[in-house]
């Protein structure tokens, strides 16, 4: 299979099964794409050159390949769990607009996590990590630092676990950077493998989403205690922010956070239901294309000026990255990555939490986990999914978000239109940001 | 060539190390809504 699109003034040609990328003049894009190359009006000779270089990449194995056979092995009981979303708090002190969580109470009740429900997640962890040596576990919520005296015992009971494991745990931590203050910010610095905080990007658009309790805007509580923390940080971070149908122009929101000192920025699309205030629907996707496109024009720009602009969905290794299995199986939820709620019940992912057609179990009887459940997750993958296995992008989304594809369309296995589609259209900014740099490098 | 510049040999056949499961988890990075799985680096090449 292949896939050729045009990207800002360049043509792009990708073998899906090797993942090669080719840069390709107008006339090998028109007789490529037709079913009649020699009644396209070129020269009889140029339409023979263009075919010709076609098949010696043929024969290189970089156009039309062969797809690798690969074998899953669906046995849950030697199936691993290396990563925990650990739910600290239910509860936040802030009140935007669009959480996917409600208002940090995931549809349950208000509610903060037990050192010992803490604990006994860790060691859920530690037991089901089978063979796995690099374990991960996220500080999530709601508002995790509203708990942040369970988050430092958790990381030192964690440190513990693993070390007599043979283990190694990274801790990350996704926050609203309200309760930031110096000694949280040295011990994020000191502790925390990889720091999320989220800020929307310019401040009428932060403020006019995330208000605090009071109803009051939030950037100027968080925007100098970010710069703060990322100014003596060494380990990793993202800026995180969420674009509605309130700021389709997002591409000023990634410039108004690069210009504030923040090199690695995610701004993602926001979830929720079409009917919703602020939702996406497809009658936007048009003009988001267009502006992952302006996104595209400014990141290139600022590459070739030796700038060092990191958006998160751009910044994809084409030249290596993960392996095909790792490619397949997708990003792991409900199989090899789960949630855990304050209440210790376990969930396939952070999305699903408060659905409770998914608790899989709860880390105070780990002996109980649901193993069909896992087992039906593990089986979730872009061989199996229909939708995937004629698409061009199925190596590098691996088959797309399971929540988003039971939220919209009731099943894990039906992966969700318009999410394929911002998607689809994310990976060929990446490979044509790429393929248009290597070019000029 | 004339017409096809190739920037990128097979990246995705040449991975040498299949599925050891070591790298990250693609919602523990950054995004928590929207997944790419592509762009996890590989723990064995890191090694």
């Amino acid at each position: 299979m292949i896939h050729t699109f045009k990207f800002l003034d360049s043509y792009i040609l990708t073998d899906v099964e090797s993942g090669s990328i080719h840069l390709i003049d107008a006339a090998a894009y028109e007789v490529i794409n037709s079913p009649m190359p020699y009644a396209l009006g070129y020269d009889k000779a140029l339409v023979d050159e263009i075919l010709s270089e076609l098949s010696h990449l043929k024969a290189l194995g970089q156009y039309d390949s062969e797809s690798e056979h690969i074998e899953l092995d669906y046995d849950v009981d030697k199936q691993p769990i290396k990563s925990l979303c650990l739910h600290v708090a239910h509860d936040c002190n802030l009140r935007c607009r669009y959480c996917f969580a409600g208002t940090g109470e995931f549809e349950g009740e208000r509610m903060l996590m037990g050192e010992q429900t803490a604990k006994q997640a860790i060691d859920f962890l530690i037991a089901n990590s089978r063979n796995r040596r690099h374990l991960e576990l996220d500080f999530f919520g709601g508002e995790p630092l509203m708990n942040f005296d369970v988050v430092k015992k958790t990381v030192e009971y964690g440190r513990e676990r693993a070390k007599q494991a043979g283990k190694e745990i990274n801790f990350t931590l996704t926050t609203n950077g309200i309760n930031l203050n110096d000694e949280i910010i040295d011990y994020i610095n000191e502790n925390i493998f990889n720091i999320v905080i989220s800020i929307d990007g310019r401040r009428e658009v932060h403020d006019f989403m995330r208000s605090t309790v009071n109803g009051k805007p939030s950037y100027d509580l968080i925007l100098d205690k970010a710069k703060k923390l990322i100014s003596k940080r060494k380990g990793e971070y993202y800026i995180r922010g969420t674009f509605t149908a309130n700021n389709l122009d997002f591409a000023s929101d990634v410039l108004a956070l690069y210009n504030a000192g923040f090199k690695n920025i995610s701004i993602e699309p926001v979830v929720l239901d079409e009917n919703e205030p602020y939702a996406l629907t497809k009658e936007h996707l048009p003009k988001i294309f267009e502006e992952y496109e302006r996104l595209s024009e400014m990141i290139i720009a600022d590459k070739l000026a030796g700038g060092d602009l990191n958006f998160f969905h751009f910044s994809v290794d084409f030249s290596h990255g993960p392996c095909l299995k790792r490619r397949i199986k997708g990003c792991g939820a409900g199989f090899e990555y789960v949630a855990v709620a304050p209440n210790g019940d376990i969930y396939p992912c952070h999305q699903f939490v408060g659905n409770s057609e998914f608790i899989m179990g709860n880390v105070a009887e780990p002996y109980n986990f649901d193993r069909e459940m896992q087992k039906s997750f593990m089986k979730c993958n872009i061989l199996t999914k229909q939708k995937c296995i004629d698409c061009f992008a199925k190596y590098y989304c691996s088959g797309g978000c399971a929540a988003n594809a039971n939220k919209y369309n009731g099943s894990i296995y039906i992966p969700h239109e318009m999410t394929c589609e911002l998607l689809k259209k994310r990976i060929e900014c990446a490979m044509g940001i790429y393929a248009k740099t290597r070019a000029e490098e | 060539m004339k017409h096809i510049k190739t920037i990128n040999t097979p990246g995705i056949k040449n991975t040498k190390v299949s599925g050891c499961g070591e790298c990250q988890s693609s919602c523990q990075s950054a995004c928590k809504t929207s997944c790419t799985v592509a762009n996890q680096t590989c723990k064995q090449e890191n090694k």
